[in-house]
């Protein structure tokens, strides 16, 4: 049974609504930070930490859990505050995203929070220690999925291609990357600043299983999850189409929003934006 | 016990006769890689080895054959190399990889940097083909900077083994200690000056020959240059102590103190730039511990070309010559001081 109750798909939303509530408290505290790409991944995290992942935030280092890795480490907002919301730590713990001494870095260090899979803030890098976890996950015989968060942007890193073929060569089947396809990055439009399209058709001719859905669809991604779960011999990739910003409405689809926090009325702003979506998630269900 | 000489000052070194060019084997110390990671592969399941399209001439290939289920071939993608080999580890796995010097860790610098020593991952580089004794490849293939962006990096442990006999047992013992780690070696037949029983301790320099009017710290193949440059300055009256500083990184800051101070004049040797390698952190130490005239040997601010690896090393200063003469300039220097 892939597909959620309307009364399970309310509790993932509002656990959603409450991540990007953690965003934008943490993003505000901190006065620096990555907004954009953050909010439009929080239907995404929520998913994975509430619902589609086998974890343990009271043992985060399970052998046998599943592997979240965020390759665009600057979306860290969104992954400390499902972390947070999911029990990994307090939430009001949030507050010191990026502050002196905090375990919440401003691009995420695995030494520095149990729970994280890897360093990460460079792009481009990830895919390629995901392919590594799920390789040690074959040669050991382990049943852990490893998932791989990626923007799109970071798709013109040679390191991703690299990844890909290798993915590919060792029918990593226990491996899915989800790219969050909000056709934005610092420059502008992917599509200006260096095309992908087709973008699809890039990962179909690499050897994977290409998925397409609504990135803020909660029960839809799921879907598409399990369904990319029982592809055999080939790696799977989920591309989520997402708005930046999703939200909060002045800051969707604005690329000025990839870099920056909310100053705080902008934060009220959205918190009261958030505050009133909360209201109306399960109605009319 | 006629064959070998006995350091008195930090115990039996048992080292080949290497003043008697007969009983000098010449082995490329590739090859102790190539042993020592089979050797490893079968005290620890966990070891396991990547390859980058390079399998014979890094060595690996012997381990390719013993263990076919550890051996992952990925092909030239040296980027790859390192952050899927970060991902291994994470998961349990002791990857040993290999390339070039050049392209792995040349290329993959900050892969290293992120995935391996700031992301603490139990990854060990093996870096084939170091130093212009590369040959006749030429410039691109020969690896004479990568000393420098590999010890600059926190946490990474750097170590560059003198012969085919250390280099297994540096593999070895970098397989069995915890971390990141830069192993360095080269693809030309060298000199074997060490022995089954000479002892070998990551973190820790060794006296191979005792004096005290010049130090020539040394590292890599060119401790056997550094050698014989000393027994023919003994013939000139001056005698040096001749240290194998084959850890970079930690490197044995208590011997090079010990060197400087005893001896009162440094020469290091290295198959690298001048600027930034074994030689440059030797300075550092010195600069603050125990200041003393230094020369460099090792190529200064240039590229290689192509040529035969002997010819290679005379050409750019590193032969036993142009030691003997840094030595001499050395110890001139610490009179007029």
């Amino acid at each position: 049974m892939d597909s959620l109750s309307p009364e399970r798909l309310a509790e993932l939303e509002l656990h959603a609504n409450d991540v990007r509530v953690g965003i934008i408290r943490s993003l505000v505290a901190a006065g620096s930070g990555h907004s954009g790409g953050s909010l439009d991944m929080a239907d995404i995290f929520t998913a994975l930490y509430f619902h589609l992942m086998r974890h343990d935030p009271k043992n985060p280092d399970w052998p046998d859990r599943d592997r979240l890795l965020l390759s665009c480490g600057h979306i860290a907002p969104v992954r400390y505050s499902a972390m947070a919301y999911a029990g990994y730590f307090p939430v009001e713990e949030l507050l010191t995203l990026r502050k002196f001494g905090t375990r919440l870095q401003g691009h995420p260090e695995r030494v520095s929070l149990p729970g994280l899979e890897t360093t990460s803030g460079p792009l481009g890098e990830g895919l390629a220690q995901g392919t590594g976890m799920a390789l040690a996950a074959k040669m050991d015989g382990k049943d852990y999925r490893t998932y791989v968060i990626t923007s799109d942007g970071e798709h013109q890193c040679g390191l991703h291609w690299e990844a890909m073929m290798t993915a590919a060569k060792f029918k990593l089947d226990n491996l899915t990357c989800i790219v969050d396809r909000n056709v934005i990055q610092i420059d502008g439009s992917t599509e200006d600043v260096m095309p992908l399209e087709p973008f699809a058709d890039k990962y179909r001719a690499f050897n994977w299983e290409v998925f397409e859905c609504d990135g803020h669809d909660i029960g839809a991604f799921v879907e598409t999850v399990e369904k990319a779960k029982r592809v055999h011999g080939k790696p799977q990739v989920v591309i989520a189409h997402t708005v930046m910003g999703k939200g909060v409405s002045y800051m969707e689809g604005d690329y000025l929003w990839h870099g920056k926090p909310p100053k705080k009325d902008e934060a009220e702003e959205a918190l009261q934006e958030l505050a009133a979506a909360r209201e109306l998630i399960g109605a009319g269900r | 016990m006629a064959s070998t000489t006995v350091n008195h000052a930090t115990g039996a070194m048992h080292l080949v006769d290497y003043t008697n060019p007969s009983a000098i084997k010449q082995v490329p110390t590739r090859n102790g890689f190539g042993e020592g990671l089979i050797e490893a592969g079968k005290r620890d399941e966990n070891v396991i080895a990547i390859c980058a399209d390079l399998s014979e001439s890094t060595r690996m290939e012997g381990f390719k054959h013993a263990f076919p289920k550890r051996y992952i071939e990925i092909g030239v993608a040296e980027q790859m190399l390192v952050a899927m080999a970060a991902g291994l580890a994470s998961c349990g796995k002791v990857p040993f990889i290999a390339s070039y010097a050049m392209f792995n860790p040349g290329r993959s610098w900050e892969q290293v940097r992120t995935t391996m020593a700031l992301n603490q991952t139990n990854v060990k580089i093996a870096g084939a083909h170091a130093g212009v004794s590369v040959g006749p490849d030429g410039a691109t293939h020969q690896a004479i900077e990568d000393i420098a962006i590999m010890r600059v990096i926190p946490k990474m442990t750097v170590v560059v083994p003198c012969d085919s006999v250390q280099t297994k047992k540096a593999t070895l013992a970098v397989a069995a200690a915890w971390g990141p780690t830069y192993l360095r070696f080269a693809r030309a037949e060298s000199a074997v000056i060490t022995t089954d029983d000479t002892p070998f301790e990551l973190g820790k320099a060794q006296t191979f020959r005792e004096g005290g009017d010049v130090a020539i710290i040394g590292c890599g193949i060119l401790v056997y240059n550094a050698l014989i440059a000393a027994e023919q300055l003994a013939k000139d009256g001056i005698e040096c102590r001749v240290v194998n500083n084959h850890t970079i990184k930690p490197m044995d800051e208590a011997a090079v103190v010990a060197a400087a101070r005893d001896c009162g004049a440094v020469v290091t040797v290295e198959e690298h730039q001048a600027q930034g390698g074994m030689g440059s952190r030797v300075a550092e130490i010195l600069a603050e511990h125990h200041p003393v005239p230094m020369q460099f040997v090792g190529v200064h601010d240039k590229f290689g070309q192509s040529g035969a690896p002997q010819e290679l090393v005379e050409h750019y200063e590193m032969g036993v010559d142009a030691i003997v003469a840094a030595v001499k300039r050395a110890h001139a220097r610490k009179r007029q001081a």
